[in-house]
């Protein structure tokens, strides 16, 4: 599980909040967690406001979708620390809801939005409903951010074909 | 007398009550742009206005989406490199850079020095033309052609200078996986020295016209300002945050290519408001010169030799071998048709572009196509905060603050 070269980032997270890692690793330098999805606003928080962490900017969010894997989608943080000038990959796998549950107003794939610990969030979390789909649960303004309003599905699902068009208006005769 | 003015008095006060129960004031909604003569860049503000002042905003992007990370889901990981320089097409170079050094990344290669040193010289004239337009449009937008014209053509001569090495003026294209296209031509540095020295000489009358004019000066000083610890909190980088007094710059904090060994300055503002933001780009581009003049020294000093590596699965091999041996020739079509085979993994990599920090995450599955291409983009996060830095100011101040982030529309929406 644990594959990683001496990060001291990694060691000590993983001290303080082993229950909610599933896995670390550091390939290419980039040291890496992957955390429940359930505990990711408490890891967050740690990883903001923790000694030795103050993870002060998020600097990326991103999402992957992994068609054909259960859970498909998985949430990219890219965290960096003025401060202490280091730098930290967070990810999680997004949960599906189940059709029969009702009370995520049908989104079927939902996840806590982390707008509330850092405000950067926000557009990135609005980008990521746009493409992928995925619902933030909480999120001050969940609209989407390129795309337009009347636009059917997320584009950046593998599922989406490429050549698909939907123009708002149509070409010039 | 004493009767009329008693009069009036009352009157008047009759009329003040009436004015300050009965008058009735509703907020104002404006919308500016998608394209607006004012504002370079595809973005649409939706401005709330109360009187001239701005109560609130709603800044909306995607006018130029184009689905840069679908297409390059689609292609080899070669043919997404054009696609980079449509990203920010004032520097270009920089997004080929930060691309191909992620997927460098990816591939655990090393480039060798040289093209580490043509990198940044290219990398550094690409920053001084973008600095150059952010500052030259600036003051066209705040109804200064003169200075305008200077810093256009300081921006014609670093074209040139990009032209020269790359082939191209404005979409470079001009960083390879592995390497750059192509080394130094014979008679770039004399060409540089002497375009530098012309810069310069703008640089001193552009400064001349326009740091002292007083209408200027009203509309940059203390517009635009909100303090470093929020704009941390909005993960803002580059040029706006170093005005604040946050002296990060990746090139010193995480040094990549060579920037460890050249000496420059990182400038700092102090309050962060639009005057600041504009001085620290001044500075950048008289640090930008001094990079490529040491670049250049050490160029020189190397002499001609290498700029690819020496991997053909990566870079493909010199033409005359291609046009005369039988191993090349497969090597360069394969090269050529599939490129590259990334190994499974993930990778984020950051170079400073001349908005700020501009990273690419990259998924790869194991084949020649990228899985996945995420590009961050500093315009879009730098534009983010736009409504609190003018909140409560006047509408007027949202040009010269608009004007500062810089937003590129083609980075920001990809």
């Amino acid at each position: 599980m644990m594959e990683h070269q001496a990060s001291p980032i990694l060691d000590l997270l993983i001290e303080q909040c082993a229950k909610d890692i599933v896995d670390t690793h550091a390939r290419f330098g980039d040291a890496t967690v992957v955390v429940k999805s359930a505990s990711l606003l408490e890891v967050m928080e740690t990883l903001r406001d923790g000694r030795g962490f103050e993870f002060d900017m998020l600097m990326d969010l991103t999402a992957v979708d992994y068609l054909g894997q259960t859970p498909r989608f998985e949430m990219v943080y890219h965290l960096y620390s003025v401060a202490k000038n280091h730098r930290l990959r967070v990810k999680a796998r997004v949960p599906r809801i189940e059709a029969t549950d009702s009370s995520f107003n049908g989104h079927e794939f939902v996840i806590a939005s982390v707008s509330k610990i850092w405000p950067a969030a926000n557009w990135l979390e609005r980008e990521v409903w746009d493409m992928y789909g995925i619902h933030f649960q909480g999120h001050p303004d969940p609209r989407r951010l390129l795309l337009y309003e009347e636009f059917e599905g997320h584009p950046l699902r593998k599922d989406y074909p490429k050549e698909k068009r939907q123009p708002l208006i149509g070409p010039r005769n | 007398m004493q009767s009329i003015s008693g009069l009036a008095n009352t009157s008047f006060q009759a009329l003040d009550a009436d004015l300050s129960k009965d008058l009735h004031t509703q907020h104002q909604i404006l919308n500016m742009g998608p394209s607006h003569p004012a504002t370079h860049g595809t973005v649409k503000f939706l401005i709330e206005l109360d009187g001239e002042s701005v109560v609130g905003l709603d800044v909306q992007v995607g006018y130029l989406h184009r689905g840069f990370e679908k297409e390059c889901e689609s292609g080899t990981w070669y043919q997404a490199i054009p696609y980079t320089d449509r990203l920010n097409y004032n520097s270009a170079v920089l997004c080929n850079l930060g691309y191909c050094m992620a997927v460098e990344k990816l591939l655990e290669i090393e480039t060798p020095e040289r093209c580490q040193w043509l990198r940044v010289v290219a990398s550094e004239l690409a920053r001084l033309a973008d600095h150059l337009t952010r500052c030259g449009a600036a003051c066209l937008e705040l109804q200064a052609m003169t200075p305008f014209l200077y810093g256009i053509e300081a921006r014609e001569l670093t074209w040139d200078l990009l032209e020269m090495l790359c082939g191209a003026r404005v979409t470079s294209n001009y960083v390879r996986i592995g390497g750059v296209k192509h080394g130094m031509p014979t008679n770039f540095v004399a060409q540089c020295r002497e375009n530098f020295a012309r810069i310069r000489e703008l640089l001193k009358d552009f400064d001349d016209v326009i740091l002292r004019n007083r209408i200027f000066v009203d509309r940059m000083r203390n517009t635009g300002v909100i303090g470093k610890n929020e704009l941390i909190r909005y993960a803002v980088t580059g040029p706006l945050l170093r005005a604040a007094g946050v002296p990060f710059d990746l090139r010193k904090d995480q040094p990549y290519l060579v920037y460890d060994q050249i000496d420059f300055d990182v400038p700092v503002g102090e309050i962060g408001d639009n005057y600041d933001r504009f001085l620290v780009c001044e500075e950048e581009m008289i640090q930008s010169m001094r990079i490529v003049e040491q670049c250049l020294d050490r160029l020189q000093r190397l002499g001609p030799g290498p700029v690819d590596v020496d991997n053909y699965k990566v870079r493909w091999p010199a033409k005359g071998r291609v046009f005369n041996r039988m191993e090349e020739l497969i090597q360069q079509f394969k090269s050529v048709t599939e490129g590259p085979k990334v190994a499974a993994g993930e990778a984020y990599f950051a170079v400073e572009s001349a908005n700020g920090e501009l990273g690419f995450y990259l998924v790869s599955d194991g084949s020649e196509v990228p899985y996945k291409v995420r590009c961050r983009p500093p315009s879009l996060i730098n534009l983010q905060p736009l409504p609190l830095m003018v909140r409560g100011a006047y509408l007027a101040d949202i040009i010269p603050t608009f004007d500062m982030i810089n937003m590129i529309g083609g980075e920001c929406d990809r």
